[in-house]
């Protein structure tokens, strides 16, 4: 019965931040670790492997979802950003990540790529918020040293900035 | 001229890395070759081990190797003892230190038996169900009452009544206080804390080069330095042929600054003997076993007061579950034991705890490290003395604090850096006057409750006071240097994991050498770019490793002024610095770069004077003499739903004085943060052991850290006592945040819920929906 898990495998075209990547990959791969050490993105990080920090949250043909809980052969055919899909470089920030800076919303940093991602999305769904609003949004994403205030402030700000 | 940077808000050099996902974290380190490691854990709390069998798992294919304690052969040894017991009369303190691999008996669950080494983590992991293991189990140690029975079965064979440690400190003469005191308050308190739950797991890296003679370990610690000297020592190496990078690192809290690891000891080891870069990175399910966190304590306590509510004494007797070893040695029921005196004048002081042995993870400092233990018994004990003297209770701690003209004030108690107690400087009456304005406490308690009550509202005000400990030695240095393309570097020994060193430091050596705080490249955490420190622990690497920087960059100044006098051939006095060059004050055009200077001071041929070191470099270290004491006040106002006993924190207000304030913005943050963890500690997060001492919530799912939906927003102001234990007067303020939550708490939501009519008290932290409506629905 393990043989067949380490064996199973399959082919997979994915888009990942507009790369088409073709790989052969074992069935129980984790979408996680496909980003991270197959492909090299590492900027997405791996906190709870159960589906509840969110820091390893990707946006997976424009929903946002935990990598820990997919498979990297559910990506076949699909598109998929992580944050290094954010911004060309460290140069050129995209207003999240500017707003981010700004407001100090980031300490050790581990939960940000995630924290980008699901709002990422949720600011494209929702480009004037509230502050409960950020706060329901956020409330999937654990992060443990900045109590969440300045992200929240980063949010408000960012989105005044996505609305130009 | 340019402003001064020490002090501004300002943004931070390392976000750009981190927001980009550019940022190495050690799970990030890819090596050619690379093997991963899987450990089996044991699943039960307490057992003989009668055997392990791993030749399936050696036969797996994808398996390199598989090691067991037998393996490690004279390697095998229980891990250093890192902080010695204090050198007091009459201390009892049996050491007993974490091993590599489980040899001989298991003490706690998930305490390490075997790894695997494997071409990939799955494989790894398959293997872990080829291992067979026979145990022979034993009664679990849990209670720590019931663990200092002689019926109990012992952690350690040869401990009898699993008795850790015994340490009494006293202060004056209780008994003649008691004696002579109006009241007398007694009571049980439980103050249990948790696991700091960073959002990145531990991990370590290895890679031995046969070639370079070297070892380099990547590694989750908050002291790569110690880890560099104790590992090259246990491998019989050079210190210099062993390299420690602790990299970016995504949050530790304390229990990352815990040495050795049983994985920090087998993975290096194992790489040297496969001669294979091996990488283990601990999943959260480990975790919550495998690494070290905070539990419980249980206090007697008693406090003496005089009619008006002055104290006159506190008895305290306490017992400290200290998990299954205690490499740690005492800092934490140490903390707990002297932080209990917070801000107030406490003449006569009897403390006397025992440590006990349990088949739990080991108990090491979690932020706060034992001082919310303390604080939560006086600020519980002053909310019951003010019910019951009918005294408001902002008034009581008032009439308590410790006034401006008495410092330094000695406690007459050793803290846990084996100095006296003595607070350095304070002034403690403004912060509560300032925290009672800004939450409004008067106009709360005269208009707003009873307004709110009339409407059925259950909302309720707190207030609480705390000091913290921080900035303790020994010391740490710090190596500045101008590069010859004008940037300068800066290098230390601490490990940094998200609290803005990269900037913080910066801003002190741009104040020094004139130079854009983003031009200044900090490195912290490799101890190939400096060679000494201790670590980042105890609130100190502001204090101790940004005065070091402070001196170096003096130094470096210095050297600056002196080429440059020489260069303009001037007065050191007629020089200014600013803006990346050195100028002659009134000659325009009179100026050198500081990467020219930098140059010129390293020159390619020509002589120098003897006596002349090269370069624009000065290496300086500080220690202080020490401990510097920061204090604040938290207040709160919370409404409690009746019906689901859940909370809402309408108002949250932090006052505080850490000393000098390097960056507002960066200790806004260290605030909020610590803030949500007490907040987590008071109401949402418990380890929950069974009597097998199994835990039964350990996942993220149900043990539950706070989200946004439970962190208020805060509103914070700060009081500035400049610390006179060094040059920068800075105290430190990792810690603060999260100290006096509970009590806070407890206090508010008594007065929430109006329980002091009903005779019902908060005796206990952490509460929760479930265990307020027990304790309310008697």
């Amino acid at each position: 019965m393990t043989a067949d898990v380490t064996t199973d495998s399959h082919d997979i075209a994915v888009t990942v931040n507009g790369t088409q990547y073709r790989r052969t990959v074992e069935a129980r791969l984790l979408l996680s670790d496909f980003l991270r050490h197959e492909l090299l993105l590492a900027g997405t990080h791996v906190g709870c492997e159960h589906g509840v920090c969110g820091a390893c949250t990707v946006i997976f043909d424009g929903v946002a979802v935990r990598s820990c809980l997919m498979l990297a052969a559910q990506t076949d055919g699909h598109t998929v950003m992580t944050v290094e899909g954010l911004a060309s470089d460290r140069d050129h920030l995209h207003p999240l990540q500017q707003s981010m800076h700004d407001c100090h919303g980031l300490q050790c940093g581990y939960c940000t790529p995630g924290i980008l991602m699901t709002m990422k999305v949720f600011l494209d769904e929702t480009p004037a918020p509230n502050e409960a609003q950020i706060r329901e949004a956020l409330s999937g994403n654990l992060c443990r040293c900045t109590g969440y205030q300045h992200i929240v402030d980063a949010m408000m700000l960012a989105a005044e900035r996505l609305r130009g | 001229m340019t402003t001064r940077k020490f002090g501004a808000p300002i943004r931070r050099n390392e976000d750009a890395r981190l927001l980009v996902g550019q940022a190495l974290f050690v799970d990030d380190v890819e090596l050619p070759g690379l093997l991963y490691a899987a450990f089996l854990r044991s699943n039960v709390a307490h057992a003989r081990i009668l055997s392990i069998d791993v030749s399936a798992a050696r036969a797996r294919p994808g398996v390199v190797a598989v090691y067991t304690a037998a393996d490690l052969g004279s390697y095998w040894a229980p891990g250093p003892l890192l902080v010695p017991p204090p050198p007091i009369a009459g201390i009892i303190f049996n050491q007993r230190t974490q091993v590599p691999l489980a040899k001989d008996k298991v003490r706690h669950v998930g305490e390490p038996l075997a790894v695997v080494l494997a071409e990939s983590r799955y494989l790894a992991e398959d293997a872990l169900a080829d291992i067979a293991v026979e145990l022979d189990p034993l009664p679990a140690v849990v209670d720590l009452e019931k663990a200092l029975t002689n019926a109990s079965a012992t952690v350690h064979d040869d401990v009898h009544a699993n008795v850790a440690a015994h340490l009494r400190q006293s202060r004056g003469n209780y008994a003649a206080a008691r004696a002579r005191a109006a009241h007398v308050i007694a009571r049980r308190l439980l103050y249990d804390h948790g696991a700091s739950s960073p959002m990145e797991t531990r991990g370590v890296v290895a890679k031995w080069d046969g070639r370079a003679d070297q070892l380099t370990v990547w590694d989750t610690t908050q002291a790569p330095v110690f880890f560099r000297n104790g590992l090259a020592a246990m491998l019989g190496l050079s210190e210099r042929q062993v390299r420690v990078i602790a990299p970016f690192v995504g949050g530790g809290f304390g229990p990352k600054i815990m040495l050795f690891y049983p994985e920090e000891v087998v993975i290096p080891w194992v790489a040297m003997k496969l001669n294979r870069p091996v990488k283990w990175i601990e999943d959260r399910l480990e975790h919550f076993f495998a690494t070290t966190q905070e539990r419980g304590q249980t206090h007697d306590a008693e406090i003496a007061l005089a009619a008006d509510g002055r104290i006159l004494g506190v008895q305290d007797v306490f017992l400290h579950d200290t998990g299954a070893y205690n490499p740690y040695g005492l800092t934490v029921p140490i903390n707990s034991q002297c932080t209990l005196l917070g801000p107030y004048d406490i003449p006569n002081y009897d403390s006397t705890f025992t440590a006990v042995f349990t088949n739990k993870p080991i108990v090491t400092p979690y932020r706060g490290a034992g001082r919310q233990h303390g604080v939560f018994v006086i600020e519980r004990l002053l909310d019951i003395a003010a019910q019951e003297l009918n005294i408001d209770r902002a008034e009581i701690r008032r009439r308590n604090l410790i006034p401006p003209d008495a410092f330094p004030y000695n406690n007459e108690i050793i803290y846990q850096d084996f100095a006296p107690l003595s607070y350095d400087s304070g002034n403690y009456e403004p912060i509560l006057d300032k925290a009672l304005e800004l939450i409004g406490y008067q106009k709360f308690l005269a208009e707003e409750q009873p307004r709110l009550r009339a409407q059925g509202r259950h909302v309720g005000i707190g207030v609480a006071c705390y000091v913290e400990g921080t900035g303790i030695g020994p010391y740490e240095g710090a190596k500045v240097q101008v590069q010859a393309n004008g940037k300068v570097s800066v290098a230390t020994g601490i490990g940094t994991q998200g609290q803005g060193h990269f900037t913080v430091f910066a801003q002190i050596v741009a104040d020094q050498l004139g130079v854009a705080v983003t031009d200044i490249d900090v490195v912290t955490g490799d101890t190939d770019q400096f060679y000494w420190g201790a670590g980042t622990f105890a609130s100190r690497g502001a204090v101790v490793a940004g005065n070091a920087v402070n001196e170096a960059a003096i130094a470096v100044r210095q050297k600056v002024l002196k080429f440059a006098a020489d260069h303009f051939e001037c007065a050191e006095e007629d020089l200014e610095i600013a803006d990346g060059q050195v100028s002659v004050v009134g000659v325009p055009g009179q100026a050198i770069k500081l990467g020219a200077l930098a140059l010129k001071a390293n020159p390619m041929r020509g002589a120098v004077r003897p006596g002349t070191e090269p370069g624009l470099e000065s290496t300086q270290y500080f220690g202080p003499p020490s401990g510097a004491t920061a204090s604040g006040v938290h207040a709160m106002i919370v409404e409690v739903d009746p019906q689901t006993f859940t909370l809402e924190v309408l108002k949250y207000v932090v006052v505080h004085d850490c000393g000098t304030v390097i960056n507002p913005l960066i200790l806004a943050g260290q605030i909020h943060g610590g803030v949500a963890q007490g907040i987590g500690n008071a109401f949402y997060e418990q380890l929950v052991f069974d009597e097998d001492g199994q835990l039964l919530n350990a996942s993220l799912a149900d043990y539950l850290l706070p989200t946004a939906l439970e962190v208020p927003r805060m509103e914070i102001a700060h009081t500035v006592t400049p610390s006179p234990l060094n040059p920068l007067g800075i105290k430190g303020a990792g810690e603060a945040g999260a100290i006096p939550v509970g009590p806070l708490f407890a206090q508010a939501i008594e007065d929430a819920l109006e329980l002091p009519g009903k005779k019902i008290e908060l005796l206990e932290i952490p509460l929760s929906p479930n265990r307020l409506f027990e304790l309310t629905t008697k």
